[in-house]
């Protein structure tokens, strides 16, 4: 006979102020099973944790139900003080009647009936549970951090000096990122390669760092602690251990004699502005420092005939017979920090971006204006080389666009960087005439406010309120129209530079690793955190973290900060020798297995295999499925997919779930 | 007859070799044209017809007879043999026991359209090339053979055998030809320009004319569970029956939720229905929204596929398809 214990959770006026809570306790007491209901303020409190031990001791409860917030939020709690009473944890359920009813309704009677229907759907689960036992599950003490960014080599620095082993996969030839592409960074004006290039030197010469250069995620397979991943490792043609970084073959290298960007190849680093030859180290201060052959570019590869490169090099390091490798490594923890890239402008016709070269993206403009840019730090028009006598920024450009053309939201980063820009372009040329075209100006942050004065004030920048309409190409210069929302009139402006601020989003190799790695992902493709506010830097996929752009837009002080804290996180766990399993795995009936393998096909742990076993005292040999239960994360995947019902997840069985649908359709 | 003959000495060949010790076919039943599947040794392989009317999908009675000791030699019909396929790629059968003949099937006759013709007291039904001739105590009637075929003759999905030992009766030149399968999405039409109220008015009237007597099931060769979720008490979808007044509706909509991505439209299901219902329309509707949603798929077609709706790519249609026809 069972022995139900309801407790029903004021939360404050979080639940009583919408939800009958005296009412949902009279209902529960006249359910079957049920001994004992009562109400409480915070059942989440000491006190009512004691209410809830007490009365386990006292009516000899054998299951429990608490009527409370999400079990997201305090079911450990409960079942940590039902365990403390000699109660298996597992028999205690939640029925969520604040997210999922007093937070959502504003009419009491409803909120009410809806209360007790929750509840009843709780019984009904709290009828039918087992004891479950957890298991222990070993960790693997070594990291992996996906970019090689300012944000993936933080995490990693900080991972590597609690004494742990981490490995950096970045899909470039070198680790560094964007950061390695931007001149002075706000609000302070120091060089960007100056303060990220020594980061860049601690993250090779640390001895607890690998760095998985010219890589990609193949694979990844299992669960917190214990994930395995295939990394791809790119030939490169090069071979890394020989070479000792001269540079001479990229000299040697035909393609590199190309200079027009139109017939050679685009050099990414400087965003398209130049061309590199086939065989490239990205920039300078490259780690590693080794070049990698762009097959599809390279004369060998495309005729067999090249070879400047082989004969420039001393060290005899090209090998052209390099074939992609594909490399298995265990690791305890994730963090993914793949950051972002700048939105394609092709929608916004209106800003002439593909008309005219005089047009560019800020990013192209950080390359502009550095010193191992296209222009050798020199601020020229990429049209003809003269410097600029006016200069147009447009701010928003595909952010907070709710046309549909660009994105929702703000990219955050762009108010501060055209602050800067238009600074540092009075500094190189002064007697810039420069102005901004903007919504709003959005500077939060510390000395982020005084930094855009500075601009206005020190440097007389003029920011106009509103919006370009038009950006036409006449003759040697750039005519702007817009608006101007203060003056209530139209402007028109002869340009000889426009300054696109556009809008950043993740880099898009970033929904593939979602899959990979069963994290979700938002409509614009950023990853989801946990928590929005509470667990910021955590997946909800255990043993995941995020750091940097690919959560969300945010400047360089933010994401370092955000990479420290997912080392933080990474480090609490990879100190613990053994977790808890989860008890609530996938459990087979072999009677009813019908050994098709669709459970297998779905499962995305790869935690179940097929066994030929024999049943009836070996009068039968039949293949079945087998779980392994230290893979399996109780997803339920195979219980949905079994065609004869013959898996089952222990804690939420088959049984459990139709027990629970009869119960809310009563 | 010729066809018969030829099967006959091969299989007879195969069973005096050694290479099988059975082979599954078909033998007349109690009239000439009810023939049923049945399993040959040589003591009784002269029984053994192969013609029109030997319709039944034999993929099904493998997953019994290969548990069984010994090579099974079977005989299949190019619909048939996408059956066995996916029976193979759920592992429900074991290859290395069967030997497959391929064997032609351009005309299938469909018994049910030859009692909607209305003849009664049938005695005996006869075919040739063009003509169907039904013999009755009350006279003759002949119709032409096109209008009594069955569905999958018409708009089948070829005269490829996706899986095959040997062919007989068929040259392998001809084999490689698979016409054009999109034919038989055409019967959907209709439905799909109902109003959802018409449609619903239109499977309720189908659907009540159901006799659970489970035919549809029992010879679905997708339906081999080992317990049918239909007859497992511990499944509770019997004590859901008792809650409506109108549980054949259920079970149709559980039986084709249970088969999708998996039926390979044989037709079994509508051929053996004794009511008539076009069951097999509910399959071939799932069958054209996969290949639209997901791409083209036919469960069978290759062995060890992995189905669209058990599999994942990031390609996948977004899951809003119903709400907003999956625009992102």
């Amino acid at each position: 006979m069972q022995r139900i214990g309801v407790f029903v959770c004021h939360c404050g006026t979080n639940i009583a102020g919408t939800v009958d809570v005296t009412a949902v306790v009279e209902a529960a007491k006249q359910q079957p099973g049920v001994v004992f209901a009562t109400e409480y303020m915070f059942m989440c409190s000491e006190a009512g944790q004691n209410l809830l031990r007490q009365a386990i001791k006292d009516y000899k409860l054998t299951g429990v139900v608490v009527c409370s917030c999400s079990p997201r939020m305090h079911e450990a709690t409960f079942r940590k003080a039902a365990a403390a009473e000699g109660l298996n944890p597992y028999k205690v359920e939640i029925a969520n009647i604040r997210e999922h009813c007093s937070w959502i309704h504003k009419d009491m009677k409803v909120a009410t009936a809806k209360a007790i229907s929750l509840m009843t759907v709780a019984l009904a689960k709290v009828q039918l549970d087992t004891p479950l036992q957890e298991s222990e599950i070993p960790v693997t003490k070594r990291c992996l951090v996906i970019g090689g960014g300012i944000a993936g080599i933080q995490t990693a620095i900080d991972v590597a000096d609690a004494g742990f082993e981490v490995d950096i996969v970045e899909k470039n030839p070198t680790i560094g990122g964007r950061m390695a592409q931007v001149d002075k960074t706000f609000p302070t004006l120091d060089c960007s390669s100056c303060i990220l290039t020594p980061k860049m030197v601690e993250a090779k010469q640390n001895e607890n760092i690998n760095i998985f250069s010219y890589s990609e995620i193949d694979d990844v397979k299992g669960y917190i602690g214990n994930f395995d991943v295939k990394i791809k490792r790119k030939a490169r043609y090069v071979n890394e251990y020989t070479c000792t970084g001269c540079g001479a073959c990229t000299e040697a290298c035909p393609m590199a004699k190309i200079k027009d960007v139109n017939k050679g190849i685009k050099n990414e680093f400087n965003m398209g502005l130049n061309t590199r030859g086939a065989i490239y180290i990205p920039f300078a201060q490259a780690v590693p420092c080794v070049p990698a052959i762009d097959a599809a570019h390279c004369i060998h590869f495309k005729t067999g005939k090249c070879g400047k490169c082989v004969d420039a090099c001393t060290a005899k390091a090209i090998d052209f017979d390099q074939k992609d490798e594909i490399i298995e490594r265990k690791y305890g923890a994730i963090v993914v920090a793949t950051g972002y890239q700048i939105t394609n402008l092709d929608k916004f016709g209106e800003f002439a971006y593909n008309e005219s070269p005089d047009v560019i993206t800020s990013l192209e403009l950080e390359r502009i204006m550095k010193a191992d840019g296209p222009t050798n730090g020199e601020i020229v028009r990429p049209s003809d080389g003269k410097k600029p006598k006016s200069v147009v920024f447009i701010q928003c450009v595909g952010s907070r666009d709710t046309s549909g053309c660009g994105k929702p939201y703000c990219s955050k980063v762009c108010c501060m960087y055209t602050a800067k820009h238009t600074m540092m372009i009075q500094e190189h040329n002064p007697g810039t005439e420069i102005h901004v075209f903007y919504i709003d100006v959005r500077t939060p942050g510390k000395a982020y406010d005084e930094f855009y004065r500075r601009a206005v004030e020190m440097y007389g920048v003029d920011y106009i309120k509103g919006m370009v309409g038009k950006v036409t190409p006449e003759g040697d210069h750039l005519l702007v129209q817009g608006s101007d929302l203060i003056a209530n009139e139209q402007v028109k402006i002869k340009a000889d530079m426009v300054v696109l601020a556009a809008a950043v989003e993740p880099e898009p190799s970033v929904r593939d690793i979602a899959t990979k790695l069963a994290i979700s992902i938002d409509p614009n493709n950023f990853l989801n955190e946990a928590h929005a506010k509470l667990r910021p830097v955590e997946c909800a996929t255990a043993g995941v973290f995020l750091s940097g752009m690919c959560q969300g837009p945010k400047d360089i002080p933010e994401t370092v900060a955000q990479a420290s804290a997912a080392a933080a996180k990474v480090i609490g766990l990879l100190s613990k020798d053994s977790l808890k399993g989860n008890p609530c795995v996938s459990s087979p009936n072999h009677e009813l297995c019908n050994g098709c393998s669709t459970c297998a096909n779905v499962c995305p742990y790869g935690a179940i295999t097929y066994e030929d076993r024999e049943f009836n005292r070996g009068r039968e040999v039949r293949r079945v499925a087998v779980v392994n239960e230290a893979v399996c994360q109780g997803c339920g995947a195979c219980t949905v997919a079994c065609p004869s019902g013959a898996m089952d997840l222990k804690g939420f069985t088959n049984k459990q779930i139709m027990a629970e649908v009869d119960a809310v359709c009563q | 007859m010729q066809r018969t003959n030829e099967i006959i000495a091969r299989a007879k060949e195969l069973l005096a070799s050694g290479e099988v010790n059975r082979v599954l076919g078909w033998r007349k039943g109690e009239y000439s044209y009810d023939q049923s599947p049945a399993v040959f040794t040589e003591s009784n392989i002269d029984e053994l017809v192969y013609d029109d009317f030997s319709t039944p999908n034999l993929s099904k009675y493998l997953v019994k007879e290969t548990l069984k000791e010994g090579k099974i030699a079977v005989l299949m019909k190019p619909s048939d043999s996408y059956s066995l396929n996916q029976l193979l790629t759920e592992h429900r059968v074991k290859r290395e026991n069967i030997y497959v003949i391929g064997i032609p099937a351009e005309s299938e006759i469909d018994l049910r359209k030859i009692e909607a013709l209305g003849v009664k007291g049938i005695t005996d039904i006869e075919a040739d090339e063009t003509n169907v001739t039904i013999k009755s105590i009350y006279g003759d009637k002949t119709v032409a053979k096109s209008d009594v075929l069955l569905d999958r003759s018409i708009n089948g999905k070829g005269t490829k055998h996706v899986i095959y030992d040997e062919l007989l009766c068929c040259t392998e030149d001809e084999e490689a030809v698979n016409e054009d399968t999109t034919s038989r999405f055409d019967q959907l039409k209709e439905i799909e320009a109902m109003s959802s109220d018409e449609r619903y008015e239109f499977w309720r009237s189908e659907l009540s004319k159901c006799i659970r007597c489970n035919a549809c099931r029992n010879v679905c060769p997708a339906c081999t569970c080992r317990t049918c979720v239909f007859d497992n008490p511990d499944s509770q979808v019997d004590a859901k029956a008792n809650t409506t007044s109108f549980e054949e509706n259920m079970f149709h909509i559980i039986r084709a939720f249970h088969v999708a991505g998996r039926c390979t439209d044989c037709g079994e299901c509508s051929r053996v229905c004794p009511q008539n219902i076009p069951l097999h329309l509910l399959n071939r509707k799932f069958i054209k929204d996969m290949n639209e949603n997901y791409g083209e798929y036919q469960a069978g077609a290759v062995e060890g596929s992995r189905a669209p709706l058990v599999s994942f790519t990031t390609e996948d249609i977004e899951p809003n398809a119903i709400s907003d026809g999956g625009k992102a």
